[in-house]
């Protein structure tokens, strides 16, 4: 089976049937009691073959088929979720968006994702919840600062703004902080990137699940892809799943944490290590804090939910692991460290931990593109930064997809890299302590 | 909190310990006269086996030896561990990727 080429150049976009949600469906619905809202996407019982198989559905691989269908005009796919959609990485990160890059390659990609978040509640019609209220990398030391004017001016020369805010600014802004002369960590300066803040990582994957669905494409939750089927030229022909046997001339890995077992489905090494990556929130407390801070050097990271919590995020764990919980060690160090940055918050009660498993390559930047098997595509690797990525990973790979070739923005990260030595090194601007 | 048994130091809280990675990778014999894909699939390529994994440990904050450990890598038991050079111990039951597993 051969992929249809799109119709035309210019042809009509494919449709998309769903209930609209607005104020005035919002008030046509409140006067039948919220009854009558339909499922935001259907549960369909999976087809024997499709042109395009998704694996994973969180959203990087929903936003592969939104984009798919919108871009491509490609609806004939199938997005597998061994779970629920959102349910593993997407569900479990601490919401941040930035794009506060060093390098040209990774700055060009986040930027895209960003411009493209911008935009996502009206490109959706859902509510992503996006709020750009800044976020700030706290320096520590001299050292850091200078890294700090570097990057604001790396950034700049690259179009995304970013900001060096000086010592007493940054007290202005973030007043609970630790600012004293005898802080454990003193404070030095800070770089900002204004547009950067936190968005709804639920919403994300439900808007793109159902405006993907809207589009004609299926969305099978529970079926775990158990083995992927090749000919006898090496070719990819299909999947085997817990729910059967579907036949597509291309799959697509985008699984996050476990991008190396389904590879090694297929025969394929990749250069990635899974750890896990866990958060914890406080109890609701009354607003603290209205940007995102971060500091590398300390290894915490914070931001306050609409609900009054603070969202906390840490250092990887030590150890390779698949288990989806996270090590106590490191939950003590991320408390130390909040504590002496946030004195105020030392008898705060912690109502939640959780954590993740992702995927980190040498150099800390994702892998995106075609492999050395015909028909498979992958997308993994996004290490401890995937949520950020999400609409510009989904609208890059289903360039790759459609047209079996990188997109521009995507190229450089393709898994050639490591044998070329082309490496991107994101390590510091990864923000998390690898 | 893992309980790791250093075998210079006995059973010790893993703070003490840094996690080295996958074990046993032997070096190129001749590291010039390979291509750049094998020098790659040495110096990056992984195996990130779901389960039972070899892997190097640490001690960083104790006898500061290099030691091998066979860990499962979604229930995190430590099934041995055994000093460098020695031979990796068979775990039984252990088939290095766990299938259907719900993590």
């Amino acid at each position: 089976m051969v992929l249809k080429p799109p119709p035309r150049l210019g042809g009509y976009p494919l449709k998309r049937t769903m209930q609209t949600y607005s104020i005035r469906s919002l008030a046509r619905n409140a006067r039948a009691f919220h009854e009558n809202w339909s499922e935001a996407w259907r549960s369909p019982e999976p087809k024997p073959a499709y042109d395009v198989i998704i694996i994973g559905g969180g959203g990087h691989g929903l936003a592969t088929a939104h984009y798919l269908a919108k871009n491509h005009r490609i609806n004939n796919v199938v997005v597998l979720e061994k779970g629920w959609i959102g349910g593993g990485n997407t569900g479990r990160n601490t919401t941040v968006v930035r794009s506060n890059y060093l390098w040209d390659e990774s700055a060009a990609l986040y930027e895209k994702s960003l411009q493209l978040y911008e935009g996502l509640s009206q490109e959706l019609n859902y509510n992503v919840m996006l709020s750009q209220r800044g976020l700030m990398l706290l320096c520590h030391s001299q050292h850091e600062l200078h890294d700090a004017h570097r990057r604001a001016h790396a950034m700049r020369l690259n179009g995304i703004d970013s900001e060096f805010i000086d010592r007493e600014n940054v007290l202005r802004m973030v007043p609970f902080l630790d600012g004293s002369p005898t802080a454990r960590y003193p404070l030095c300066g800070g770089l900002l990137q204004r547009r950067g803040g936190i968005a709804r990582h639920d919403a994300v994957a439900w808007g793109f699940a159902r405006s993907a669905d809207a589009f004609g494409v299926d969305i099978i939750q529970n079926c775990e892809v158990t083995g992927i089927r090749r000919d006898a030229t090496g070719k990819v022909v299909g999947v085997d799943t817990t729910r059967g046997a579907i036949d597509a001339p291309k799959v697509a890995i985008v699984v996050a944490g476990h991008t190396s077992v389904l590879a090694a489905m297929a025969g394929i090494r990749l250069p990635i290590h899974s750890h896990p990556l866990q958060a914890l929130v406080s109890e609701p407390i009354k607003p603290m804090l209205n940007v995102v801070v971060n500091s590398t050097q300390v290894h915490v990271y914070v931001s306050q939910s609409d609900k009054g919590e603070l969202v906390m995020g840490a250092a990887l764990d030590r150890f390779q692991s698949y288990g989806q919980r996270g090590s106590l060690p490191i939950i003590e160090d991320q408390m130390a460290a909040i504590v002496r940055l946030f004195p105020i918050v030392s008898r705060l009660k912690m109502l939640r931990q959780w954590a993740g498993i992702v995927d980190i390559c040498p150099d800390a930047s994702p892998i995106i593109g075609k492999t050395s098997v015909e028909g498979l595509y992958i997308n993994g690797g996004w290490g401890t930064g995937g949520f950020k990525a999400t609409p510009a990973s989904g609208f890059c790979f289903a360039h790759t997809i459609a047209k079996d070739q990188p997109h521009p923005l995507t190229a450089p990260f393709n898994l050639d890299r490591f044998s070329g030595g082309r490496l991107i090194d994101e390590t510091a601007a990864a923000a998390i302590a690898h | 909190m893992l309980l790791i048994n250093c075998p210079w130091c006995g059973p010790r809280d893993e703070i003490e310990f840094n996690c080295g990675g996958e074990a046993h990778i032997a070096r190129p014999a001749d590291p010039a006269a390979l291509s750049d894909a094998e020098w790659a699939e040495y110096l990056f390529m992984r195996k990130n086996l779901k389960g039972l994994h070899y892997e190097r440990w640490h001690h960083s904050y104790g006898c500061r030896q290099w030691f091998n450990a066979a860990r499962d890598t979604v229930t995190h038991e430590i099934h041995a561990t055994y000093k460098m050079g020695e031979t990796p111990p068979v775990v039984a039951g252990a088939d290095g990727i766990v299938k259907g597993s719900s993590s």
